[in-house]
């Protein structure tokens, strides 16, 4: 594991930073373009993993735990997340036939 | 023993507003006139007993200071009263012929259903007055000149369910407001030149100033206008004739004795200042000169017994002036005595023969009096002799006192003086021979009611009679061999005496033509009234031009509704039709109007599909880091 | 040899996030997802992180992503007839996306950290140390965020009941 560690010191952060930029990206994409409610949940995922691999990055640059300690946070509260969601969209479906986010057009005046 | 009591007498009258505000529903008639008169009785016996303390002490003025009232950086004004030969002579009136009229009302208010308000009313006046007369700086002294102008309000306004009535007192209460805005401005600038507002500190002051000083000029120019709207002089003397719309004691004691004098007051009081303004004094003696002889000529063809009598006090106001203008001070202030006297005897004989006639105004409506109103007749016969300057009752002292100083000062105005005094002597007798002989002109039903007033009102009659009859004495000219002991007197109060330069013939000549001009108005109205028992004719007979102007009081009041009541009308309707509905209606509704269909537009923005609010929240993120980004780079 | 390794895997993970918003099936966005995670799992382990990669494996490979494949096929939404947004909305949606991948990386050029990543301590992220702090300075928020969890099992539950007809 050392010698694997210590080729880390070769790549910029930079890199980190871009690579969670672009994931990010793609989350954002997924939640524009798909209807599908749980294809979008499972974006939103994709944005939360992205921010967990940044805060790990800047974890190690600093040599603070802290950062790893938050990504822990994070996933319990995705965990928790995404076992309310479901159940939502399960609701939804339950009520509507259907996970399509078009049909829940009522949101408005 | 000054120091002790003299805060007791403003105290007692406003004890007896509260008492009799408090309790004028529970209270009996009786003893609402009890504590009332009672409160004013016992200021007048205080007023009396500090009179002689004062005559028998060298010293002459008793600064007392009661509190501080406002501090704030170099202002300071304490509420403190001066007690001096001016204000003791003051006192004395007010709450001699205060307690006298206090007494009469309860006779003549017995049957109205506002008895316990009007004694409160009443009480309450005094309690101004009397903080007018003794404030010993400008600010106290206009504390008590704006509570007196709410009584007077308050009680013109009496039978407020007369529409009339009550407009009558709105117009003396705005009329009183043109005058005090200039009163306070004056106290500003006095304030600003001087840095105080106190008597003792401002006279010493303005001593050493030279006269004609452009600050000195402003002041009293200032100071006098607000004594114009207080003391009715032109060119804001309608109020007061208006005035007579309240109950007859009042017109009395507020309309005729005391209130309108505050102004003649003010100016004997600030006679150093005076001094100093000889354009302000010419402007004083001329204004005065004026409304004498307009008020003497519009009184000459009234038929109401109390407009007469209102213009008579407007036309011996100006008389008043016309002293103070020729710097005649002590013999205004002597003038304001005896017309006290005089006047709140005629005002409140003039209130009996109402009483008698169940409150018939009009003098075509009475005659022939005479012989059921007995001491009514005889009362008011005084009075009216006295005002007609005849000796030696008191009114001839204090008017030829006046007429003499004019000569000195101007021959003209002196003329026009005498003018008005025969005028004065004419209408007077005019008025008592209308009312009181020839035949009954009024219903023949009526005719059997007409009584004596009850006791309680004729007895302030005849005291007032007496004063109004032997009240020159108190100052009989050197030329009679007496000791101007008022003149004297009130040296000590600090108010100038000018001593007469002319000589005993001059004078002699003086007062002669005067008296010779009084007893030609007698002669005249006489013959006229009298033997060819003239009735002045009703309203819709025809008069001739000259009489005409005079009935309407030179169209006074129709002149100030043209030039300033009727432009302001157009002018306020103008602002509220065009700028306030159009302009700031329209821009607050306009405001209502774009949020209205403002949101009614961006209400459509809000399909309630999700992914469009995703998008949005996208491009919100993007142009919130790309102004991040900007604001870095 | 390593550096290359860390390109590899982050090509992998894009072209497997891509494939996740772009097949039609959800059954495969979920596998493709899975993948992804699988590859950030590698990151952690590249970063010595490995309490993390741990974690993340059991935690998001395992548990997460088996709740949306089984909820997935309770619904039988298999198939691949879902509704097609617009071209338009698509195309938009792609735009937009780039747009903030644009702004983002311009502005974390502007900030500029081109300093190479260093690993001062190879034990920071190991179980042990992660521990400690978690037990020390994180104590409180530990337990509230048990709490949570039992919180959002007790709302799930709730949620997906069935209403009861008589006296909902």
């Amino acid at each position: 594991m050392d010698n694997l560690a210590s080729t880390m010191q070769t790549v910029p952060l930079d890199h980190y930073i871009w690579l969670c930029a672009i994931i990010f990206t793609i989350g954002v994409m997924g939640v524009l373009t798909r209807r599908n409610a749980i294809v979008i949940f499972m974006s939103v995922e994709l944005m939360l993993n992205s921010v967990n691999l940044l805060l790990t990055a800047f974890s190690v640059h600093h040599n603070d735990p802290s950062g790893q300690v938050f990504v822990f946070f994070i996933m319990a509260l995705a965990a928790a997340e995404v076992a309310v969601g479901l159940a939502i969209i399960v609701m939804v479906y339950r009520n509507t036939q259907s996970i399509d986010i078009n049909v829940l057009n009522r949101l408005k005046w | 023993m000054i120091n002790s009591l003299l805060w007791l007498i403003p105290l007692l009258p406003l004890l007896g507003f509260v008492i009799n505000g408090l309790g004028r529903n529970t209270f009996s008639k009786s003893l609402v006139g009890i504590i009332g008169s009672g409160a004013v009785l016992a200021s007048f016996v205080l007023s009396v007993i500090l009179f002689f303390d004062l005559s028998g002490s060298t010293q002459k003025q008793f600064p007392v200071e009661l509190f501080d009232w406002i501090s704030a950086g170099n202002l300071h004004i304490p509420l403190s009263f001066l007690y001096d030969p001016l204000s003791s002579i003051m006192l004395l009136i007010i709450t001699g012929i205060g307690f006298l009229i206090h007494l009469y009302s309860v006779g003549y208010m017995h049957d109205d259903a506002g008895f316990g308000k009007f004694f409160a009313y009443l009480n309450l006046f005094i309690f101004f007055m009397l903080i007018l007369v003794l404030g010993s700086n400008y600010i106290v002294m206009f504390i008590g000149w704006e509570g007196v102008g709410l009584c007077s309000y308050l009680l013109i306004g009496f039978w407020y369910t007369n529409s009339n009535y009550a407009s009558a007192a709105k117009k003396a209460f705005v009329m009183n407001r043109i005058g005090d805005l200039g009163f306070l401005l004056g106290v500003f600038l006095i304030f600003n030149t001087f840095g105080s507002v106190e008597f003792a500190k401002v006279f010493p002051q303005a001593a050493s100033m030279m006269p004609g000083a452009g600050t000195i000029t402003l002041i009293t120019i200032l100071l006098f206008i607000g004594a114009c709207g207080k003391s009715a002089q032109l060119p804001l003397f309608t109020w007061l004739p208006d005035a007579m719309a309240g109950p007859t004691p009042v017109s009395a004691l507020i309309h005729a004795a005391t209130m309108v004098t505050a102004g003649i007051y003010m100016i004997a009081r600030s006679s150093v200042l005076f001094d100093l303004a000889p354009t302000t004094q010419m402007i004083i003696a001329i204004i005065g000169t004026a409304t004498a002889l307009v008020a003497a000529i519009i009184a000459l063809t009234q038929t109401d017994i109390k407009k007469v009598l209102a213009y008579s006090t407007v036309s011996q106001l100006g008389y008043m002036f016309l002293g103070l203008g020729v710097g005649a001070y002590t013999g205004s202030f002597f003038h304001v005595l005896t017309h006290a006297f005089f006047k709140a005897l005629l005002f409140l004989g003039a209130g009996s023969v109402i009483h008698a006639m169940h409150h018939e105004q009009d003098m075509r409506h009475m005659g022939g009096l005479k012989g059921k109103l007995k001491i009514t007749f005889a009362t008011m016969m005084i009075g009216t002799i006295a005002i007609a300057g005849l000796p030696p009752f008191s009114g001839f002292f204090s008017k030829d006192e006046i007429l003499a100083h004019a000569f000195e000062y101007n021959k003209v105005l002196w003329a026009i003086g005498l003018f008005t005094a025969f005028l004065t002597a004419f209408y007077m007798f005019r008025m008592m021979f209308l009312t009181f002989s020839g035949k009954y002109r009024g219903t023949h039903h009526a005719e059997e009611y007409i009584h004596e007033s009850p006791k309680i009102m004729t007895y302030p009659l005849i005291v007032l009679a007496i004063l109004a009859a032997i009240g020159g004495l108190i100052n009989i000219p050197a030329v009679f061999g007496g000791n101007e002991w008022l003149a004297h007197w009130l040296t000590g109060a600090g108010i100038a005496h000018h001593e007469l330069t002319l000589d005993h013939t001059t004078e002699f000549a003086l007062m002669a033509v005067s008296v010779l001009a009084a007893l030609i108005a007698l002669f005249y109205a006489y013959t006229k009234y009298v033997k060819n028992a003239h009735v002045p004719v009703s309203d819709e007979n025809k008069r001739s031009i000259l009489a005409k102007i005079s009935y309407n009081k030179f169209y006074l009041d129709e002149i100030y509704d043209a030039i300033i009541t009727k432009p302001l009308d157009a002018f306020s309707r103008f602002f509220y039709r065009i700028i306030d509905k159009k302009v700031i209606d329209g821009l607050v509704n306009g405001f209502g109007w774009s949020a209205t269909e403002g949101s009614k537009g961006l209400r459509l923005l809000q399909s309630g599909n999700v992914g469009f609010y995703i998008f949005m929240m996208v491009f919100g993120i993007i142009a919130l880091l790309l102004y991040t980004y900007l604001s870095i780079a | 040899m390593g550096t290359s390794v860390f390109y590899f895997v982050a090509t992998l993970s894009i072209i497997f996030s891509l494939m996740v918003i772009f097949s039609k099936n959800p059954i495969h966005s979920v596998l493709y997802l899975i993948l992804t995670f699988f590859t950030f799992t590698v990151h952690y382990v590249l970063l010595n992180a490995q309490f993390l990669a741990v974690v993340n494996f059991i935690v998001y490979m395992g548990a997460i992503m088996v709740l949306f494949l089984f909820v997935l096929m309770l619904l039988n939404l298999n198939k691949e007839n879902e509704p097609n947004k617009s071209a338009l909305v698509k195309i938009l949606g792609v735009i937009a996306g780039g747009c903030l991948l644009v702004t983002l990386v311009g502005s974390f050029k502007a900030v500029s950290i081109n300093s190479p990543l260093v690993l001062q301590n190879p034990n920071l992220g190991l179980v042990k140390n992660l521990g400690k702090e978690l037990f020390g300075p994180f104590m409180l928020p530990f337990e509230l965020s048990s709490i949570l969890l039992l919180t959002a099992m007790v709302g799930a539950v709730l949620l997906t009941k069935k209403e009861e007809k008589a006296n909902g």
